[in-house]
């Protein structure tokens, strides 16, 4: 089957052009056509058949989202249920429908059934690198977390892929997936694939 | 499903240093001096505050020996913002950054603001498990805090100044050498490799007086050969990717919106922004704006537009005017 997929990569702020480096890694070895490209203006969200929202500041990327006009067109394709979404660290958290600290102005997609901690680990200093474990996966995947979130609860239709020590850090609901770690920032693609496969 | 437990985990990794100043890209650092100056900061959207007792421009005005800031003011700043909270050390003062570590900051700068604290060497940065900034005129310099362990690298410009063309200069003087790397054979970079690492050689040779050899410790525990040997390996990733490995931000003189965005559009990576907010009017509308001006650094329509009424910028001075003492750029080497 020759399938074309049209991957944007929220362009606001964070670690940008890794997701766009390996999600198009991911299509090479998955033999995939399609491009991958920067949605940073609402008629980049056209024609796109995924978003990823990378990693980076949720404060920042959040307000500066809201803002702009992309979020109206963002969230209704969120409640249409026709754009798959893959958020990492800053973006687990603006997919979440809940921030368990609460912070004022920080505006969220509201796109899956759960409640998100910021920083949940710590510090900088705190931040760290570990084999887990994920649902579907054969072996173990070295998830980098850096200054991570962790999703606190989960309602709903919203599913546990991973924990570490009791703590959720990688959900699915439906065609939305959640990773507080950053899968961008090392060289295993199976992340990014196991993304490519729900679009 | 099998639950990983907590145990193997790995603290201060390369990954983990360069990883949290890649979540720094496209982003705004802002110099804060309290807690209200912090909340501003997070609420114009700045991606992390660097917490400072005064601002480039007062160190500047003020004289004398400019040291670490006080940890309480540090503390107050944790204590108000959920973004990075970044603090300054003197070159080569590792106590300083120990102590910066120790209090929880995110990420340190090594910085020519602050007067410098030793004459032979900046700090080992390897050795510390939050990540450090360090400041560069020129690609030797970035080469050389690179190899110490930076994971992000700024221009110096000239800070407390509000002129942009000490920052503009470093930038051009970084990309410009790294085109040139794209023609060089091996020869060509072991001998650049052989220049920069010059300083460390320098400095052995005067506390030591002695000839330098291959397996001379030069610096720290690290012998000549392997200094140069990891020095030519930076310089050809660099010649690989044609920009540095780490990120790379701005700073030095930004002082409006297009100040930022002309950084941009020169190849930073992002800003850090110093006396520029609250040295100028209206320090509120003039740190949002060039939050917009760094995500749309490349629309002139939004630049004209964010541009308008923000009041005066912060005074500015003229280059030539300052004492060559009372330049910071030509602190560190």
């Amino acid at each position: 089957m020759v399938r074309k997929v049209s991957i944007g990569v929220l362009g606001i702020q964070g670690a940008i052009s890794e997701h766009i480096a390996s999600m198009k890694a991911a299509l090479k070895e998955t033999n995939t056509s399609g491009k991958v490209f920067v949605v940073n203006h609402k008629e980049k969200m056209t024609d796109i058949d995924a978003l990823i929202i990378p990693g980076g500041e949720s404060t920042t990327i959040s307000r500066v989202l809201h803002k702009s006009d992309l979020y109206n067109i963002i969230s209704k394709r969120i409640k249409e249920n026709n754009l798959p979404i893959m958020g990492t660290c800053a973006g687990c958290v603006i997919l979440s429908k809940e921030l368990s600290d609460n912070v004022k102005d920080v505006k969220l997609l509201n796109a899956m059934d759960m409640q998100v901690e910021r920083n949940a680990f710590g510090r900088q200093k705190e931040s760290f690198e570990k084999p887990i474990d994920i649902q579907g996966f054969s072996s173990p995947y070295n998830a980098v977390f850096i200054r991570a979130p962790i999703i606190k609860k989960i309602w709903g239709k919203c599913k546990v892929l991973a924990k570490i020590d009791k703590k959720i850090i990688m959900a699915r609901q439906n065609n939305t997936l959640a990773v507080s770690f950053h899968p961008e920032l090392t060289n295993d693609l199976r992340i990014h694939k196991y993304f490519l496969d729900m679009v | 499903m099998k639950e990983s437990d907590i145990s193997k985990l790995r603290f201060g990794t390369t990954m983990l240093k360069k990883g949290f100043a890649k979540m720094q890209k496209g982003g705004v650092v802002m110099d804060v001096t309290n807690a209200d100056q912090a909340r501003i900061a997070e609420d114009s959207s700045a991606v992390a505050v660097m917490a400072l007792e005064r601002v480039p421009a007062d160190i500047r005005a003020d004289g004398g020996v400019a040291r670490m800031a006080d940890p309480a003011i540090i503390q107050e700043i944790m204590d108000e913002v959920s973004i990075p909270v970044m603090a300054k050390v003197r070159i080569g003062h590792f106590v300083e950054a120990q102590a910066l570590e120790s209090l929880g900051v995110d990420m340190i700068d090594e910085s020519e603001v602050l007067t410098p604290a030793d004459p032979f060497y900046h700090v080992d940065k390897r050795k510390f498990t939050i990540p450090f900034v360090c400041g560069c005129r020129n690609l030797g310099e970035a080469v050389r805090r690179i190899w110490e362990g930076a994971a992000m690298i700024r221009t110096k410009g000239e800070a407390g100044t509000g002129n942009i063309i000490e920052a503009i200069r470093h930038q051009r003087m970084v990309t410009g050498m790294i085109r040139t790397l794209k023609d060089m054979d091996k020869t060509d970079l072991h001998k650049l490799a052989e220049e920069y690492t010059q300083s460390y050689v320098n400095s052995i040779k005067t506390l030591t007086n002695q000839k330098i050899e291959k397996n001379t410790i030069v610096f720290e525990e690290y012998r000549y050969d392997n200094v140069l040997k990891e020095v030519v390996g930076i310089l050809k990733e660099i010649k690989e990717l044609q920009r540095l490995p780490v990120v790379n931000f701005a700073a030095g003189g930004i002082a409006t919106p297009a100040d930022a965005a002309i950084m941009m559009q020169l190849g930073s990576d992002g800003v850090f922004v110093g006396s520029g907010i609250f040295k100028s009017d209206n320090p509120k509308e003039r740190a949002k704006a060039i939050v917009e001006a760094v995500s749309h650094y490349d629309e002139p329509d939004i630049i004209a537009k964010i541009s308008k009424n923000l009041g005066e910028a912060m005074p500015g001075i003229e280059i030539g005017t300052i004492p060559p003492e009372q330049m910071l750029q030509e602190r560190g080497w």
